[in-house]
């Protein structure tokens, strides 16, 4: 068993940025309230799926809506408790362990603050193993498993509980009240016993998401190269290496998409790559090729310190390495694809895995 | 003939320029900055109107760009005990003010913080209305007990109404206290803002006995009819009376007075400016004759603020970096000899490489004595001046947002290390006087007015709400002293915020004229 303490806090916020291939926010006002609450409570107890009973009840912990609106509209710190009260009131049956839904820079740190301040075991899973902008957008929903019931809170008192006929319905109606609720509310979702998350979880994301941060430190620290340091930690591929020359943005129902074109540098001289996103990076094209695309993880990061970089922080000039990392074999089912393919995200692409891709 | 002074403090030296109404540089001088600051001004002042001879009671305008405000907070000295109050209850209870802050500024501004039900959502309605029996409560709790006030409401760069009824009724309770408005200071950002709201209102007796001081120091010279304005860290002016409310928009004005100064002297209204010291140079830019502006988070004094400062680059990288061979490979600073230049630099007698020895070896510059450096050897000299170009050419390139190939404008003591040949430089200009342009930027500066704020484009379309925008600066640069007439606006910026259906855009506009 491991205890999550300060110093793993920040190692989990850099490897869940990394994760969020673009998207899931800033982690700075999460991981202060995450690092209070540990500093409040003590460190948090980190389980594995395989500790956690069959007939437990496990809840993912989460922020709904803008990044934005939070880092102004900074949480009372009780709206997540109030949807786990209320969710756990519904079912009448205690919450056994907390996990995150998602790995992000915000919602990797959400889920330890609850953990820390419940006093619940947190448990080394989640529904995505990247982050993704829609609820039904989980390895949960692959397996039939229900959004509903679901409770969004926010800072106000107000909380509201969905039941809803499919998980789309779900997304629909939580977004909608997400933005009269004031644009960012906490969240307890896809509840579920034990056997259906070890069936349909990613594992030990959270033990990954901390292990990229501390390469990526540890190099630092140490002299060495973090790109190396980070790609041996995720068994990625260095897909490009280059300059950002154009970033293009534009705003559609709530969601920015654009594209980053890169220049390439030393052994990409003379090659190009336009990776296209909407919140997060979906399809990366190298001199017109795809070598790249969702849901395999197409990572920016500044290529000096390999610091993770989203997509709002992209700028003409920065100097990156762009890392592709085969995503869990779960999206890779047809239901899968389905749900975040390519094609769902308005692509005329197929997806093939970028272990192949980039073969040639 | 009607004339203004403009002072610049920077890390080595004080300058100070007089200029004619023709913007035409009649005199300038260079002194060493104080520890103090002060004195170095006041000799600066004095030397350049001895100088010139200027019939002092035609000195219409004095400008002032110092570090006074910077000074302060590092030093965490001369700063005000400072009450926080935060609007937005029970919204952002899970964060309180100070949470990040060094122990030690947390002691200089004491630890008086309050929070308080108001605030408004992202698109301005009100989270709950404004709690103003508990904030006279407050302001009768502090009384006495702290000498300015932060104001700081949840989403007030969208809705400021909570804040500016906050200071009505903290002004009924304590009558004449310095108070600081949050959407006056920062953009959205709560804490970031929240924290530079603060190091405002700590700053404000440091502005007062600033400007007090240089206002004495012209009366003591005779200058009794001079208009006094402090430097802002956009390169434009404001008035003392202003400065005292905002004294935080003083830091980092000395770079920005050299942009300005180099895009007057130069004539260029978009260019890249690389400012070279002895020790680092900055890089910035000119868009539409003003610095660009940064969008991220700065660290001054530990703390993370949001409030507007110039996008900068600095590289280590000056006159006297000095330049050795390690393991065969030609070593870049960053350490550099400093203001000793002229002792320790082979051309000039001394024994270490620096360089300006490089560039005087390979024959592109002419200072000292080309003789001292003739056994360097050539291959080394190439070696290095490659590297040197190298680190100039990166940070060029990183602070551009295109392709295309810019003019850059060469200015400070250390500039000529720096070639003509440059990789994304459509031309080099290395203007007259480049010495001196951080003070000319602040002889030359106009006054500008700024908005940033939320939009929901699913009320009014894009284009009425740039135009709302653009109205507002344009009435605060008059407010701020522009002459009408010539008030333009010099930067337009729109972003789509994510992950929110409703279109909103947070758009940013600023608007600058000339003083009337």
């Amino acid at each position: 068993m491991t205890k999550i303490d300060v110093q793993m806090v920040e190692d989990i916020a850099v490897g869940a940025a990394l994760l969020g291939t673009g998207g899931g926010g800033d982690p700075y006002v999460g991981k202060l309230m995450a690092i209070q609450a540990l500093q409040k409570n003590g460190p948090v107890e980190l389980i594995g799926v395989d500790d956690v009973p069959d007939d437990a009840l496990v809840v993912p912990a989460a922020m709904m809506g803008a990044p934005t609106v939070l880092v102004e509209k900074i949480p009372s710190g009780k709206e997540i408790f109030k949807a786990f009260d209320s969710l756990q009131n519904y079912l009448g049956k205690e919450i056994f362990a907390v996990i995150p839904i998602e790995a992000g820079g915000l919602n990797s740190m959400i889920p330890i603050t609850v953990a820390a301040e419940k006093k619940l075991p947190l448990v080394d899973v989640d529904g995505m193993g990247r982050a993704f902008p829609e609820l039904q957008m989980v390895t949960f929903h692959l397996y039939g498993l229900s959004a509903t019931p679901m409770v969004l809170a926010d800072e106000k008192g107000n909380s509201l509980l969905l039941n809803t006929i499919n998980n789309f319905w779900t997304e629909s109606l939580a977004r909608n009240a997400t933005v009269v609720m004031g644009g960012s509310v906490m969240i307890a979702i896809y509840p579920m016993y034990g056997r259906d998350l070890k069936q349909a979880g990613i594992r030990n994301i959270i033990t990954y998401s901390a292990k990229i941060g501390r390469a990526i430190r540890e190099a630092r620290k140490n002299g060495e190269d973090p790109i190396e340091a980070l790609l041996k930690a995720t068994g990625g591929f260095t897909l490009f290496k280059g300059k950002i020359s154009d970033v293009q943005r534009r705003t559609t129902g709530g969601f920015v998409q654009g594209e980053a074109h890169i220049d390439g540098i030393d052994q990409y001289k003379g090659e190009n790559m336009i990776i296209d996103f909407q919140n997060e990076n979906l399809i990366a094209r190298r001199n017109g090729k795809v070598v790249a695309t969702v849901p395999d993880l197409i990572c920016i990061v500044d290529a000096h310190t390999a610091a993770p970089i989203t997509t709002e922080g992209l700028r003409y000039g920065q100097r990156v390495v762009v890392i592709g990392i085969p995503c869990d074999s779960k999206w890779r089912s047809e239901k899968g694809i389905a749900t975040v393919g390519p094609r769902y995200f308005g692509y005329d692409v197929d997806y093939v895995p970028v272990e192949e891709l980039i073969k040639g | 003939m009607e004339y203004r002074i403009g002072i610049d403090v920077g890390g080595t030296n004080t300058d100070a320029v007089l200029v004619d109404e023709n913007m035409n540089l009649v005199e300038s001088i260079k002194v060493p900055t104080t520890k103090d600051v002060s004195t170095g001004i006041y000799e600066a002042l004095h030397r350049v109107l001895e100088k010139s001879k200027v019939e002092r009671k035609n000195i219409k305008y004095a400008m002032l760009g110092t570090t006074h405000a910077t000074n302060a907070i590092v030093e965490r000295k001369r700063l005000c005990k400072t009450a926080i109050i935060r609007i937005g209850r029970p919204a952002t209870e899970a964060i309180v003010p100070l949470v990040a802050w060094p122990k030690d500024l947390v002691e200089a501004v004491g630890n008086h913080y309050y929070l308080i039900a108001g605030g408004h959502e992202f698109d301005g309605r009100e989270i709950s209305p404004l709690n103003e029996e508990e904030l006279r409560k407050i302001a009768r709790e502090i009384k006495g007990k702290v000498e300015s006030v932060a104001v700081v409401s949840v989403f007030s760069p969208v809705n400021n109404q909570h804040e500016l009824r906050a200071r009505e009724i903290l002004q009924e309770v304590l009558g004449d206290i310095p108070i600081s408005l949050s959407h006056e200071i920062g953009s959205i950002g709560l804490l970031e803002r929240e924290n530079a709201t603060v190091l405002n209102a700590a700053l404000v007796d440091v502005a007062r006995t600033t400007a007090n001081g240089f206002k004495e120091a012209l009366a003591r010279e005779g200058v009794t009819d001079a208009k006094v304005f402090l430097c802002q860290n956009d390169g434009t002016l404001m008035s003392i009376e202003y400065a005292m409310r905002y004294p935080i928009l003083t830091i980092a004005c000395g770079p920005t007075n050299s942009i300005r100064g180099a895009a007057f002297l130069s004539n260029l209204e978009n260019a890249l400016v690389l400012d070279v010291g002895g020790t680092t140079s900055d890089i910035g830019i000119i868009a539409q004759g003003f610095p660009r502006e940064s969008s991220i988070a700065v660290e001054i004094g530990g703390v993370r603020t949001n409030f507007r400062m110039p996008d900068l680059i600095s590289i280590g990288l000056g006159g006297g970096t000095i330049i050795r061979e390690e393991k065969g490979e030609v070593k870049i600073g960053p350490d550099s000899v400093g203001y000793r230049i002229t002792e320790e630099a082979l051309v000039f007698g001394g024994k270490t490489v620096t360089a300006t020895d490089i560039a005087v070896r390979l024959g592109l510059a002419e200072v000292g004595d080309k003789e001292k450096v003739k056994d360097l050897p050539l291959e080394f000299a190439q070696k290095a001046y490659r590297k040197m170009q190298e680190l100039v050419e990166e940070a060029i390139d990183k602070i551009k947002t295109s392709k295309e190939p810019q003019p850059l404008v060469l200015v400070g003591g250390g500039s000529i290390i720096v070639s003509n040949n440059i990789s994304g430089v459509s031309q080099v200009v290395r203007p007259q006087n480049f010495g001196v342009a951080n003070a000319l930027g602040a002889a030359i500066a106009q006054v500008s007015g700024e908005v940033d704020r939320i939009y929901s484009l699913s009320e009014m379309s894009r284009d009425e709400a740039l135009n709302n925008a653009k109205q507002l600066a344009i009435n605060e640069a008059i407010k701020a002293g522009a002459n009408p007439e010539s008030v333009n606006i010099v930067h337009v910026e729109d972003i789509p915020l994510a992950y929110l259906p409703g279109n909103a855009v947070r758009i940013r506009v600023k608007a600058a004229g000339d003083l009337l």
